[in-house]
């Protein structure tokens, strides 16, 4: 650990001169598009779930999710959510799909180094932060709530 | 008899470059220079059932070429200097160990290719090698999943990041004989000005680049007019434009269009590859490859190849130590 | 209507995501982590269940509902049984999500291979 170093004063504008920005601008209106559809996507299936199976309303909220993790699997290992991806990047990556896909992605990588340490050991390489980060502020958060007797 | 300066040997007699072996992958047979190269691998896992012997079997291949073509067999290999991007350098290793070689496995991240031609020259020009064949690769898919993400993961890359080349490239060196020779090398020194950024790699190597061209006409004491081309490794567009500047400032004249990146040459064109080209097997295909040929045909008189390479590894990275990187030319002529 | 508010919504958490990425220039792993915990903490405050009240969807999907959930277990334990109840509430509402993630992660590695 550390601070992370800085680039020498000197070189750092020569660099930027050269630079290739990032398309800011492009990639948050992609970024809204393809976010907004997908959410509004989960909403139809939640609709029809209540609708056609009856399903309460957080019972189906689940199931919405489900099926999402479900086509995430499937349209990574067939090889296109990344491709997509690098189109929309946080319109698929902030969604329960860019959860989904590092899961899916990194079992998947794995393989080659056998079920055991290779898929199942790696798996969660990249969506443990997530898990961690989110357990540990829902635990922080409670506790604080706890004591100041607020819920 | 060999004369050096404190980078720079000059060879002479000079070596030559007898016989090259080139295996490329899909995207690469697919780039305008995919006619130069001995073998196109549209295969991702080469019939194999990972990425990592993947590559190594390209680069056995390549090996093959070159041996075949000089008409040396394995068991006659006098010494095998070869590195590629993987952990313990494992694709040279168990080359080496299929073909029983006397083996020096070296590393020098995408500037491998002209540390082990430098090596092999000097091992010929000093008379302690009657022959030396010289190797490395780099894939795609075992660069992703190494240095960055699973090949799967919906990463976003940046316009100045790069592609891993899927390539390997093999030369062997011989005391006489080859339609390429080798006038000198210059080795470069480790050059780190504090970047961090892994998604630009240009931004890094292109001081190590500047470095060692500058230090390599000093010390061998020609003028980059006397090059017909000066061809970095794998800088890609940011990185040479930055190394240009550079240079530049420092003085240096020569005409931009023959100041060329390996790892452009071989992608030209394709938006894949954002910034360019990147890898080991960059350099070595593409210099093994085109560069070779062109040479030999006489189209080229006289080449420098700088060979550009980022001595990180992703843990060092997250350890916030900044990216170390080097750079090691060898000039190249027709024989 | 509901499909209108979800997109909108959805849209703009992404757009901060997407800031995060090009502007902050932060790995998708610190700006997921940074969603995450933010959702943890907006839904302490009630803001994230208002929300998803009027976003649905839009606030469900992205990976800030992640936080919040995880969250709303850990208050479900501890109005149960408070301090040691939390430890026994916090996983539990984000299930679905987790357990789909491994047990369809695993499949797709059973039937396919990367980069082919």
């Amino acid at each position: 650990m550390g601070k992370k170093p800085k680039v020498e004063a000197w070189y750092e504008p020569i660099a930027k001169k050269h630079d290739k920005p990032r398309p800011v601008l492009l990639n948050c209106v992609k970024a809204f598009l393809a976010g907004g559809a997908l959410c509004a996507l989960m909403e139809i299936i939640q609709d029809l779930l209540t609708k056609y199976a009856n399903m309460p309303k957080t019972e189906a909220t689940s199931t919405s999710l489900v099926i999402l993790i479900a086509v995430t699997a499937l349209i990574t290992g067939l090889g296109y959510y990344d491709v997509l991806a690098q189109k929309v990047g946080a319109g698929l990556a902030v969604p329960i799909t860019g959860f989904a896909n590092s899961v899916v992605s990194a079992t998947l990588e794995h393989k080659s180094e056998g079920y055991v340490l290779g898929s199942a050991c790696n798996s969660m390489k990249l969506a443990g932060a997530v898990i961690v980060f989110g357990t540990l502020s829902a635990f922080v958060v409670a506790v604080i709530m706890l004591i100041l007797g607020v819920f | 008899m060999l004369q050096k300066g404190r980078q720079t040997w000059f060879f002479d007699p000079r070596p030559t470059i007898f016989a090259t072996g080139t295996v490329v992958g899909r995207t690469e047979g697919e780039g305008p220079l995919g006619a130069d190269f001995d073998f196109i691998q549209k295969d991702n896992h080469a019939g194999k059932d990972s990425f990592e012997k993947a590559e190594q079997a390209m680069l056995e291949q390549a090996c093959s070429f070159a041996l075949t073509k000089s008409g040396i067999a394995p068991k006659d290999i006098d010494f095998f200097i070869a590195g590629d991007l993987l952990n313990q350098i494992t694709a040279s290793g168990y080359t080496a160990r299929n073909f029983k070689a006397p083996y020096l496995g070296i590393f020098a991240a995408c500037a491998t290719s002209m540390e082990g031609l430098a090596l092999a020259s000097l091992l010929i020009s000093s008379g302690m090698a009657k022959n030396v064949l010289t190797a490395t690769s780099s894939h795609n898919c075992t660069a992703e999943r190494q240095f960055r993400y699973p090949n799967e993961y919906g990463f976003q890359r940046p316009p100045s990041s790069q592609y891993t080349a899927s390539a390997a490239g093999a030369a062997v060196i011989l005391p006489q004989g080859g339609p390429v020779s080798i006038d000198s090398a210059t080795i470069g020194k480790v050059v780190d000005l504090k970047n961090c950024d892994p998604v630009n790699m240009g931004k890094a190597m292109a001081p190590a680049a500047a470095d060692t061209i500058l230090t390599h006409m000093q010390e061998r004491g020609v003028s980059a007019s006397d090059y017909d081309l000066i061809c970095t490794g794998d800088l890609g567009e940011i990185g040479r434009d930055i190394a240009w500047d550079l240079l530049s400032r420092e003085g240096f004249t020569y005409d931009k269009t023959r100041f060329v990146d390996c790892g452009m040459m071989l992608y030209q064109g394709n938006k894949k590859v954002f910034a360019g080209g990147s890898g080991c097997g960059c350099c070595a295909s593409v210099g093994y490859g085109h560069i070779y040929k062109k040479i030999a045909s006489s189209e080229l008189g006289k080449v420098l190849l700088v060979a550009t390479g980022a001595l990180f590894s992703p843990i060092s990275l997250q350890q916030c130590e900044s990216i170390a990187t080097i750079a090691h030319a060898v000039a190249l002529e027709r024989s | 209507m509901d499909i209108l508010w979800a997109f909108i919504i959805g849209g703009i958490i992404c757009v901060i995501g997407q800031l995060l990425f090009d502007v902050a220039k932060l790995t998708p792993g610190h700006t997921l982590c940074i969603l995450v915990v933010a959702g943890s903490i907006l839904g302490g405050l009630g803001i994230y269940p208002a929300l998803v009240e009027v976003g649905n969807a839009g606030a469900t999907l992205p990976i800030s509902s992640f936080g919040n959930s995880l969250l709303q277990g850990a208050l479900d334990g501890a109005a149960k049984n408070g301090f040691w109840g939390i430890w026994e509430g916090i996983l539990g509402k984000v299930s679905s999500g987790v357990s789909a993630a491994i047990i369809f992660a695993f499949f797709a590695a059973l039937i396919f291979n990367p980069k082919s």
